[in-house]
């Protein structure tokens, strides 16, 4: 590998990491807090993408159709948790089957109003283009950089609020113990549905965001559910750091086996998760049952 | 919540994956009852359909499938023959599924839903593009829907497992939907499986040539999904451009559903004149996208999925990336035969919301759904006897098609005329693929001398070389 491919290669690694990152990020929150695993969290990215898609197209604006995508899944997210997961809070196997059948109406839904159709997004021209980088000589996208950028900034807002604000502290204590943070006169309701509002927010917004680079077709949602899993897994569930780290390992990982032997790139992440599942079973970042 | 389950647990995770999976199947269960869907076919009146005409008492001797199975053994007088049309209406390529189904459809409704008086009836089952499901599915059409006849499937990996299958119920009879891995039909064929469709080598008939001659390209890279039908695209690319001089420099083949193609981009050699694509729906969208993205200098071909009319419909921003892009396949947009035309027509009056010009998958369903109609009503409908007739009429018919004449080979194989065309702007501003040539009546080996084809093997990543090629044939 030429030393301009292995830039660029790494390049791709750490912006598809970010893409990764912004994904999970939104399951890794819900299930920390709620003990969830929303089984729906790709529903809610795709979702999101062709809203965000239709919204752009009509209003000609790539930031209204993302900002429209991170407000309704959000809500949407918000509906799902009062109307359906509250009632069957704590009972793992319903909670699983519930989201599961969420994801399965939904992807349907989607299919009917959306259609088989690839949809591309035509982001705003101060991020697209290109950008040489100097010294090497190789062009890169300019919006890709742009997702790198946002993630890093996405991540340092959450562990800003999570470490520095009296909402973060809740959260952490929620995730540490959620009776004694209830006993203590805390909402844990409230608590929980806002932090599956903004779970589903961000998954809405990854799908705007993350359509932008790659695309958004029927299918994409089960992609991206796996790419959650298998982030949250490597990363520990529930752990911010992890989720960053994870991303970057898993996306690298998988752009470097793309670029040296691409006929096997599918199973090398796969190898990743689980060696991670054997040396260390909670994760990187996860804590020891 | 219990004491134990406070800390972050690794295993109510794996428990809950595991749930997750026991889950998954068991909704694909129900998704295998509810997903099957009797549709009335549109043009006969309400002939009442008689499901259970009883096992009538000259019927053959039958396999225990078919014995159980009481509309499998139906005489001429009973009132139904029921097809069923498999194809892939999920996931990724559940537009091609779209596209399948209408093409079915259209050759129903042109023999007026019915065949010698006997109503047809369409059912649908739908496959995620695997060859295990595939066959899953074509079971369940067999044994449990009772159909009398199979069209499909949609993609090349199915079709080797179809074929497969079919040998196991001689007495039912397989027409191909749009599947074209080559070895399908070229080697070890199933008795009772019909391709009225080309195959995916048959589909490049003409590209390699225009890309030498015209466009001068010397020196390409391939880039493929890594299964049986983009190894046949590029062997069909390489065996008319190889054999004239080019050279294939590196070939790339990826997974099925890759979504990031910037790293293969990036490892892509920088001296060649044009990269040759073969990618299905979004990942050629994805692909073309990175590619535009990384300001990619080689010009591109596609192969026949790469430009397909669902991939020229993607909404947003695709349209100036793919103009001018060179491809072959078995249908051309703006191909100036009357009956293309007529057939163009008729599919936009059925299907209003259908898509400016039917697909190569609404074609490949079409034809083949057409050959087995015509077969049917060379036996009048009589498919006793174990379809023995049936399977007779079928080997010897032909027929003008939207796209040209269409007859069989000795494998049951489809020898019909192939299209090069290069993705173009209507002046609806709607892309379609503009008619460059015509190579008419194209066969399984593109007309190279057949043992000498055989010998190549059978097409797989690395084989055929571009060397083995010029070895073979001279070039």
């Amino acid at each position: 590998m030429s030393w301009p491919q292995f830039v660029t290669v790494t390049l791709n690694g750490l912006t598809l990491a970010a893409l990764y990152f912004i994904v999970a990020i939104g399951f890794t929150l819900i299930f920390g807090v709620l003990r969830v695993v929303n089984l729906a969290h790709g529903s809610l990215y795709l979702f999101g993408g062709y809203l965000g898609w239709s919204v752009a197209d009509r209003t000609g604006s790539w930031v209204l159709g993302a900002v429209a995508a991170l407000f309704v899944t959000a809500l949407a997210g918000l509906l799902l948790q009062l109307g359906l997961l509250r009632r069957i809070h704590g009972q793992e196997l319903r909670e699983a089957l519930v989201t599961i059948g969420v994801s399965i109406v939904a992807a349907d839904l989607m299919l009917a109003r959306w259609g088989g159709f690839t949809y591309d997004f035509s982001p705003p021209e101060v991020i697209t283009g290109g950008l040489r980088i100097p010294l090497l000589d190789i062009g890169y996208p300019r919006y890709r950089l742009f997702v790198l950028a946002f993630a890093i900034a996405l991540g340092l807002i959450l562990w800003f609020v999570l470490a520095r604000t009296r909402l973060g502290i809740t959260v952490r204590a929620a995730i540490d113990d959620r009776d004694m943070v209830a006993a203590v006169g805390i909402d844990v309701q409230r608590l929980f549905a806002l932090m599956f509002a903004v779970g589903a927010g961000l998954a809405g917004l990854a799908g705007v965001i993350g359509g932008s680079v790659l695309s958004i077709s029927s299918g994409e949602d089960a992609r991206y559910l796996l790419a959650s899993l298998i982030v949250v897994i490597v990363g520990g569930m529930g752990s911010l750091p992890g989720t960053a780290v994870a991303a970057v390992l898993v996306a690298l990982v998988e752009q470097y086996s793309l670029a040296l032997f691409p006929t096997y790139a599918a199973i090398v992440s796969f190898l990743l998760m689980v060696v991670v599942l054997a040396l260390r079973p909670q994760g990187l970042f996860g804590r020891p049952a | 919540m219990n004491r134990q389950e406070r800390r972050l647990s690794r295993r109510v995770l794996l428990r809950r994956a595991g749930l997750f999976g026991l889950a998954a199947s068991a909704s694909a269960l129900l998704g295998a009852c509810a997903g099957q869907q009797a549709t009335p076919t549109p043009a006969p009146p309400a002939a009442s359909p008689t499901p259970a005409a009883a096992a009538s008492p000259t019927a053959p001797p039958a396999t225990p499938a078919a014995a159980a199975s009481p509309t499998a053994t139906v005489g001429p007088a009973a009132g139904e023959i029921v097809i069923g049309i498999l194809a892939t209406l999920e996931g990724a390529f559940a537009l091609y599924g779209e596209e399948a189904v209408r093409g079915v459809e259209l050759a129903v409704a042109e023999f007026g839903g019915a065949i010698a008086g006997k109503k047809i009836r369409l059912v649908k089952e739908s496959t995620d593009a695997t060859p295990q499901v595939a066959r899953e599915k074509a079971r369940k059409l067999i044994e449990q829907d009772k159909v009398d006849c199979i069209v499909g499937p949609l993609s090349g990996d199915e079709g080797l497992a179809l074929r497969d299958y079919a040998k196991t119920i001689p007495d039912k009879t397989i027409v191909n939907g749009t599947s074209a891995a080559q070895d399908t039909t070229l080697r070890d064929p199933a008795p009772n499986f019909f391709r009225f469709s080309t195959d995916g080598v048959q589909w490049m008939a003409g590209l390699g040539t225009y890309c030498y001659e015209v466009k001068g390209y010397r020196r390409v890279a391939t880039l493929g999904e890594d299964y049986s039908y983009p190894y046949s695209q590029v062997a069909g690319f390489l065996l008319e451009f190889c054999r004239l001089g080019g050279d294939c420099v590196a070939q790339f083949w990826v997974p099925i559903g890759t979504k990031d193609y910037s790293s293969v981009i990036t490892a892509m050699p920088s001296d060649i004149d044009a990269i040759y694509v073969i990618l299905g729906g979004a990942d050629a969208v994805n692909f073309l996208k990175a590619y535009a993205d990384f300001g990619g200098k080689a010009a591109l071909i596609g192969g026949s999925s790469t430009i397909d009319q669902n991939v020229l419909e993607t909404k947003g921003a695709l349209r100036e990336r793919v103009i001018g892009i060179p491809g072959a396949m078995p249908v051309a947009a703006d191909n100036p035969d009357p009956a293309w035309k007529a057939w163009v027509d008729a599919y936009r009056k059925q299907f209003p919301q259908g898509l400016s010009t039917p697909s190569l998958f609404c074609w490949g369903y079409y034809v083949n759904a057409k050959g087995l109609l015509l077969g049917l009503q060379a036996v009048n409908g009589d498919l006793s006897d174990g379809q023995k007739e049936l399977q007779a009429a079928l080997a010897k018919v032909e027929f003008d098609g939207p796209t040209g004449h269409i007859k069989l080979d000795k494998n049951r194989q489809a020898i019909a005329n192939n299209f090069v065309v290069e993705v173009a702007e209507g002046p609806d501003g709607n892309l379609y693929n503009k008619l460059v040539r015509v190579v008419e009546g194209v066969n399984q080996t593109l007309g190279l001398p057949e043992d000498k084809y055989l010998a190549l093997g059978s097409f797989t990543r690395d084989n055929p070389t571009c060397e083995k090629i010029k070895q073979t044939f001279g070039s």
